[in-house]
């Protein structure tokens, strides 16, 4: 009787408001570890057949449509078919290391679900360092990024290794700079509290720059186009996961999209108000946000062309990195003020104002190559 | 019970990693046990309800200062060699003995006070007041901050080419 009795309870407390985890605390994180896995696999289904339909739709071409109703089991055949495949270690391979590595990478996707709430109190560890959590636990991925590169023995997997490392340092500066904003307002890092702070207004519509900020860090942070210069296929095959084949290369396939899902529950938990909007339950709202965040980024991808390497640096060092800073100081001179009780909606318009004005002021201030960066 | 588990595992991996990380010859899988004996580090504050020391931990050593071990011995070469012995051995193994033997013996023998109060439950907060509240240390703090902008500023300096 023991499992329906989870299974009632977990129901129930997706439902409910508060955490009064009834019985032993034991059986929360068993159920909420559980959920956690489900979900972020679940998830990365769901996104990799939007991304291959919407890819297909912006290139005028139909997409996966044969297996299942729409295509929706071709992500379940391909895993199928990829657990079938043989997998290879090169001669010259580092083995212990060249095996850890994929664990490494997809090991942090999952963790950091543990502080996402799926509802008011619903969620594994409800830190009061939330946010920071999330922040420390997603840098693990890069060392695993690293051991791939250097453990093949392949010098396209060691470059595209050495070029997301020098991606991820630059751009983990901003992201974090664009994150402090959000936590000045909310006055919390927990991210229950930072969606509780959301009550009224979403974020997006007092932190445009923030937004904007973590939504184009984001993207190079976890390599999607324009950004994804680590695994240019032109260039280096395919990067740092050259020589993987198999469960392996499935591993990483999944660690990529757990990453976008990642991205996409942060930006849509910090900035469109996590699980809360009226008449649909909070969770589906939460899944409904992911879906719209990460359309975006398909459509960004879809819309841009992959920039240089010289491009990416003045990028993050130029271009996001003054925007976050004066972000992070008027937002915090903005809190001094008390604007976020009492003149909301103000602060609201001065930031978008800002965001206009310091896009087309920065756009117009440095060149990259021969043309200038136009938004 | 479930902090002795804990506290166990972690120390027994922590102490493991750190003699990988002085007896591997490989460089590269010393440094990779190098980053393990930091993530246990972490998990040992999380014991000691250190929650923001531990986040601050993985974020400064494992997400940055380890990448740049990393990426210096992929700039280094031969590398597969190790890291070959020299005449300075014994003088090493005997600071060594010597460093672990003053250290063990001030351990062993200072009487640890333990405060009767429980943990501070939002830790955030009490930090946050003593690093920039009144008598904390900011201070401290900004002089940090400044010597490690003038190490950066150095080391531009030195690494320029003319």
């Amino acid at each position: 009787m023991v499992i329906p009795n989870i299974a009632v309870d977990a129901v129930r407390h997706l439902g409910a408001v508060a955490p009064d985890w009834p019985g032993h605390p034991w059986w929360h994180w068993v159920v909420f570890t559980l959920i956690n896995i489900v979900f972020i696999l679940v998830m990365i289904i769901g996104v990799i057949y939007i991304e291959r339909r919407a890819i297909a739709w912006f290139a005028a071409r139909t997409g996966p449509n044969r297996t299942g109703p729409f295509g929706l089991l071709q992500a379940i055949a391909d895993a199928i078919k990829i657990l079938l495949k043989e997998f290879i270690t090169p001669m010259n391979a580092d083995k212990i290391v060249f095996w850890i590595a994929p664990a490494v990478v997809f090991a942090p996707v999952i963790m950091i679900f543990a502080v996402v709430p799926f509802m008011n109190g619903a969620m594994l560890a409800d830190l009061n360092i939330g946010i920071l959590f999330v922040v420390a636990i997603s840098s693990i991925s890069t060392v695993g990024v690293f051991m791939a590169g250097w453990s093949s023995s392949n010098k396209y997997s060691m470059i595209g290794a050495m070029r997301l490392v020098a991606s991820v340092i630059s751009y983990e500066i901003p992201v974090v700079l664009a994150l402090a904003g959000v936590v000045l307002i909310a006055g919390s890092l927990s991210l229950n509290d930072i969606v509780l702070a959301q009550q009224t207004v979403p974020f997006i519509l007092v932190q445009p720059l923030g937004f904007f900020l973590l939504f184009v860090g984001g993207c190079a942070e976890i390599n999607r186009s324009p950004f994804d210069l680590m695994e240019a296929d032109s260039e280096l095959v395919a990067g740092f996961h050259t020589e993987y084949s198999g469960m392996k290369f499935a591993m990483y396939y999944l660690g990529e999209y757990g990453e976008a899902v990642v991205m996409a529950t942060i930006i849509s938990t910090l900035f469109l108000g996590g699980w809360q909007w009226p008449f649909l339950p909070g969770w589906l709202w939460l899944i409904l946000k992911i879906f719209l965040v990460f359309f975006t980024m398909v459509w960004t991808r879809a819309t841009l062309p992959r920039v240089r390497i010289d491009q990416l640096m003045a990028v993050a060092w130029k271009f996001l990195f003054p925007l976050a800073l004066i972000n992070l100081l008027v937002t915090a001179l903005q809190v001094l003020a008390g604007w976020p009780e009492d003149l909301l909606w103000l602060m609201g318009i001065v930031n978008y104002v800002l965001l206009g004005v310091l896009i087309l002021l920065w756009s117009r201030m440095y060149k990259v190559g021969w043309g200038r960066i136009e938004v | 019970m479930a902090f002795d588990i804990a506290f166990w595992l972690l120390a027994i991996v922590s102490v493991v990693a750190a003699l990988a990380v002085v007896t591997l010859r490989n460089i590269f899988r010393a440094a990779l046990s190098l980053v393990l004996c930091f993530i246990t580090v972490a998990g040992l504050y999380v014991t000691l309800s250190a929650d923001f020391l531990a986040a601050v931990q993985i974020l400064v050593y494992v997400g940055a200062i380890s990448i740049l071990l990393i990426l210096g011995i992929m700039l280094t070469r031969d590398v597969q060699l190790g890291s070959p012995t020299n005449k300075l051995r014994f003088p090493a193994f005997l600071a060594a003995i010597v460093f672990f033997g003053t250290v063990a013996w001030a351990v062993l023998n200072t009487t640890w006070g333990i405060s009767p109060q429980g943990p501070l439950e939002p830790t955030t907060a009490t930090l946050a007041g003593k690093l920039f509240g009144e008598n904390g240390y900011i201070l401290t703090v900004e002089i940090a901050a400044v010597l490690l902008l003038a190490a950066i500023l150095g080391a531009i300096v030195l690494v320029r080419e003319k």
